[in-house]
Order: structure tokens, then C-alpha cells, then sequence
């Protein structure tokens, strides 16, 4: 209950902003700013076309699939090297500098060397690899030493060891990394289409820009934040759940973890 | 019990002694160690605070390797940690696993057994410490005494031939232990199960063992071996109360006390 009201508080400001900016935005009758009706008027016409079908759902649908190639990639691997010393000696300065590259740069690299219309998944997943590689092998690493002393007094088996005590032990970071990866994987599925997809968001946000169709980029850019906040949502839940025996994690986790 | 003397040593532990290198220098743990345990038999360790207790647990159970000496099991060299030893560690809250519920926690080493198997099991070890109730709770549910008692109850159900305890009633009540030592008692008896039993306790000591050991300061030494003539059947009431757990505590008490004054040298002028 308590959730819900702060919740509502929280849209409360949302829709104030909103209010605030249809007013200045009729006020100032510029065309490069129009007023969030017009926007909305535009959205429901470019949403329910068959626009959504063919730009929307590709370059989602790459999104996900580049994330989600990241998201196991990196958690096997981080589990992994997160327990080799040696192997994150030789690799962590290699990291570092990857790691200190904005992920956009990328996209030219991939352009040139995959093509403009075929790079989109490559990126998102190489860019989305690193924040859950780095963040799980800093999990991995720091398991307990008293854990590591009970898996190797009860003889556990690797499979035990790495899936059910290293992984678990790295679960918070892992998803602290998740969410990095998955705006990153964000950003440059519409920074790559805006380059020369032949679909996707970031393609059509291109086209309306070139029409000086200004409302039609405002439903685009609303459309991104709308499903940045989903896809988060999505994600936030995915983690309370997995994390639901953390002692006092959400309200969620109590009732989850005495069965009620 | 009473040819437990003439079974061959299960543990048998020669010379041993372990240094920690630290940042700031290296730290003698235990130094020149040296006793046996019997198959079947229960020997508490008693020692000052940080004298090496819980060192000499672990090179025993293959988790560290001694700088010196040697730490032999069935005869053979202990290199690695040994099938068939369970370990209830000190730091109780720590080495269960807060993902896993209770009943997970215990069932978790209990591998190679069948699905069915694991489960009765556990649910048997848990409710011999009391806790059967608490299976689908998670271990930061539980008391600290509780979750010492799911510690036991892990190594327990793991039907271990030796089993390594560290300090494994520290945080329960006096009642409950009480019954969680004779718990011990009978699972040790009906199970064959070898033990070996750090303790702060010197009455528990007494109560328990069939023999004890006593350790020096750091670095730990075997100041003395005692037997207790206390027979196999024990009973907290009258067993504590007889003249020979009591003379046999007092030993046991001076000897520790003891340890200082060997060492210490009184500067007068
Ligand atoms: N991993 C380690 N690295 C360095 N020094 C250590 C380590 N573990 C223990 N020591 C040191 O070795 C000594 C013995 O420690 P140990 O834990 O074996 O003592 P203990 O008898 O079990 O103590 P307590 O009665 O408090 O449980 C202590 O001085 C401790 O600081
Ligand atoms: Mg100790």
C-alpha cells in the first residue's frame, strides 16, 4: 500500500512536468518544441501503423538479443575468470582499457568492418559484454572465505561450486552490471540505426528528422524512454526475485522467503 | 567403546606446525603438534584464546597445508581435503549459505544420493538439533544459535567417518546444549563416528571426551593428554556431579591456567 501511494506520488511530479510543458509549449508556438498533445496525436498514428511492426519490433528485438548474448556471455565468463587470479592478472589491464571506451565509439568500428546494415547486434552485444563481464568477476572474486573453506570441506562437486555457491555469492553484482549493460545496449541500438539500419527506431527518429517532421521525432524519443522504463521495470522485478533471499532486500523477498 | 585402545589410530598427527605469512611478518599458529585419535573415539581440544585451535582443525582437514609435519588419515598422508570428514566451523553463520533455504543448506553436500534420500536426511538431522520446523526458512531467519544448530545438522546429515567441530556450541543456550551434546554422544555411538571437538568449555571438555587434549599458548603445543575413565554412558545430572568429572575438570582447569606461568617471567626489584 505504502509502495503504491509513493508511487502515485512519484507520477504525481511526472504529470505536473507534462502539464507544465503542454503550457510553455502552446506559449511559445515553436515548431521545434510542439506541445505533448500534438506529440501524443502523432504517436497514436505512428505506434499503431505498421511502422511499429516494421522498425519497432526489429530493432527491439535486436536490442534483446544482443543483451541478452552480453548477459550470458559475460556471467560465464566473469564466473569463471573471477576465480582464476592468474587469468584476471594477464586480463584485467586489457579490461580496464576496453572498459574505458565510450561504447558509442564502437559503432563506427563495427560499421566498417561488419557493414551499416548488419552491425546492430554486434555492437549491442560487444558494448553490453562489459559493465556484467566486469561487475560478475568482481562478484566471483570476493566469495566469503568462509564459504570457499565449507565447498571445499564438503568436497563439492565444480558444477556445485560455481553454480551454486561462486554464482549466487556474485548474484548482486552480476545484476548491478545487468543493469549498465542493459542501457548501454539501449543507446547503441538507436545510435547504430541512426547510422544506416534499414529499420529499427533509431532509422526512423533519422527520417522524421529529415522531414522536419518534429512531432513524429517526439513520438519516437517517447516511444525510447517508454520502453527504456519497461525493459528496467522488467528488469528490476527479475532481480528481486532472484535476490529474494537477501535478508530485507524488498518487501517482496519477506513474504517470499516464510512462505507466505 | 572399551577396545577402542586397540583399534589402530584413524588421526594421526606428527610434529605438526603451521606459520602464517602476513604483511606484517610471519605468525607461528601451532608448533611441533604431536597425537592420535582412535577410530571411533571422541577427543575435545581445549586452549587459550587464539592459541591455534581452529589452525589445527583445518590443516587437519586438508584446507591448509602445515608448513611442518604431518597429518595422517587411515595411514595415508592427508594432501587435500579427505573424502568422508565433515566440518562444523567456527564462524557457524557464515559457512551456511544464505540463497538456500535451511533444509537446502543441509541437503546441499549430501551428493551422489538420490533426490528422495537427500531430503529425509535432512529433514532427519534437522529435527535431531530441534529444528524441524525450520526447513523452509532461510538461515538469516534463524538465531544465531539456531544457525549454529543447522551447521550440526549439515555435518550430521553428511554421515561423516570424522568429523571436525569448531566450537560448535558457542551460541546455544545452555539447556539446548546440553541436549545438542548428547546428541552428540548418541549419534557418535550409533554412527561409529570419530570426533574431534575444539572447546572453550572445560566442563564440555570433560563431559564429552574420551580423552583431552590440552594446548599450550600460541604457538599451540600438547601440554597434556587426559583420559576420562568416565565410561560411555553419560548423563548431564550425575556424570557432572561425580568426583571424577570433577577431579578431572580441576586437572584440566590448572593445566590451563598453568600455561601463562610456565611462560611468563615474574620481573620484581
Ligand atoms: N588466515 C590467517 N592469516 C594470518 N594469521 C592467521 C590466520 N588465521 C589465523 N591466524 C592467526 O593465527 C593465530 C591462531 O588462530 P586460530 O584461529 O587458529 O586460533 P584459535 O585458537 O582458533 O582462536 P579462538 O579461540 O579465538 O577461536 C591467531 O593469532 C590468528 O590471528
Ligand atoms: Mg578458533
Amino acid at each position: 500500500m505504502r509502495l503504491l501511494k509513493e508511487a502515485g506520488q512519484r507520477w504525481v511530479v511526472f504529470a505536473v512536468a507534462v502539464l507544465v510543458w503542454e503550457l510553455l509549449a502552446r506559449a511559445a508556438d515553436d515548431v521545434f518544441f510542439p506541445p505533448p498533445t500534438t506529440i501524443a496525436e502523432a504517436a497514436g498514428e505512428l505506434w499503431f501503423s505498421p511502422l511499429f511492426g516494421e522498425h519497432v519490433v526489429p530493432g527491439v528485438g535486436r536490442m534483446l538479443a544482443g543483451f541478452a548474448t552480453a548477459a550470458v556471455v559475460g556471467v560465464a565468463l566473469g564466473v569463471l575468470l573471477g576465480r582464476s587470479a592468474t587469468a584476471m592478472a594477464y586480463l584485467s589491464p586489457a579490461f580496464t582499457f576496453i572498459r574505458s571506451i565510450p561504447p558509442p565509439l564502437l559503432v563506427p568500428f563495427f560499421a566498417a568492418t561488419i557493414g551499416v546494415t548488419s552491425m546492430q547486434l554486434p555492437t549491442i552485444a560487444f558494448g553490453a559484454l562489459w559493465p556484467v563481464l566486469l561487475n560478475t568477476v568482481d562478484g566471483a572474486r570476493s566469495v566469503d572465505a568462509t564459504k570457499v573453506e565449507t565447498a571445499r570441506a564438503f568436497r563439492l562437486s565444480r558444477a556445485q561450486w560455481l553454480l551454486g555457491v561462486v554464482l549466487p555469492s556474485a548474484l548482486p553484482k552480476v545484476f548491478a552490471g545487468l543493469r549498465l549493460s542493459l542501457s548501454i545496449a539501449l543507446v547503441l541500438m538507436v545510435i547504430s540505426e541512426l547510422i544506416g539500419s534499414l529499420n529499427g527506431v533509431g532509422n526512423q527518429l533519422v527520417q522524421a528528422q529529415r522531414d522536419y517532421a518534429l512531432p513524429a521525432m517526439w513520438a519516437w524519443i517517447v516511444l525510447l524512454g517508454i520502453l527504456g522504463y519497461l525493459f528496467n521495470t522488467l528488469l528490476l522485478l527479475a532481480e528481486r526475485r532472484a535476490l529474494a533471499w537477501q535478508p530485507g532486500h524488498s518487501p517482496e523477498a519477506k513474504t517470499l522467503a516464510t512462505g507466505g | 567403546m572399551t577396545d577402542l585402545s586397540k583399534a589402530g589410530p584413524m588421526l594421526e598427527v606428527t610434529d605438526l606446525g603451521h606459520t602464517y605469512q602476513g604483511k606484517d611478518g610471519a605468525h607461528d599458529a601451532i608448533d611441533a603438534l604431536g597425537f592420535s585419535v582412535g577410530a571411533g573415539e571422541l577427543v575435545c581440544v581445549v586452549g587459550p584464546s587464539g592459541c591455534g585451535k581452529s589452525t589445527l582443525l583445518r590443516t587437519i582437514a586438508g584446507l591448509v597445508r602445515p608448513s611442518r609435519g604431518a597429518v595422517s588419515l587411515h595411514g595415508s598422508p592427508v594432501d587435500g581435503v579427505p573424502a568422508d570428514l565433515a566440518v562444523v566451523f567456527q564462524d557457524y553463520s557464515r559457512s551456511l549459505f544464505p540463497w538456500l533455504s535451511v533444509q537446502r543448506n543441509v541437503e546441499f553436500p549430501l551428493r551422489g544420493l538420490a533426490r528422495a534420500e537427500r531430503a529425509s536426511r535432512a529433514a532427519e538431522a534437522l529435527a535431531s538439533v530441534g529444528l524441524d520446523k525450520a526447513g523452509r526458512k532461510y538461515p538469516w531467519q534463524l538465531s544465531g544459535g539456531m544457525q549454529q544448530r543447522v551447521a550440526i545438522a549439515r555435518a550430521l546429515a553428511y554421515r561423516p567417518a570424522l568429523l571436525l567441530m569448531d566450537e560448535p556450541f558457542a551460541s546455544v543456550d545452555a539447556q539446548t546444549r546440553f541436549e545438542l551434546e548428547d546428541l552428540l554422544l548418541r549419534v557418535r555411538r550409533e554412527q561409529d563416528t570419530t570426533v574431534l571437538l575444539v572447546t572453550h568449555d572445560i566442563d564440555e571438555s570433560v563431559y564429552l571426551g574420551d580423552r583431552v587434549l590440552v594446548l599450550s599458548k600460541s604457538p599451540a603445543t600438547v601440554v597434556a593428554e587426559l583420559t576420562v575413565d568416565l565410561g560411555a554412558e553419560r548423563d548431564q545430572i550425575t556424570t557432572r556431579a561425580s568426583e571424577e568429572f570433577v577431579e578431572l575438570r580441576a586437572r584440566v582447569a590448572g593445566l590451563l591456567q598453568g600455561v601463562p606461568q610456565q611462560r611468563s617471567v615474574p620481573v620484581e626489584h
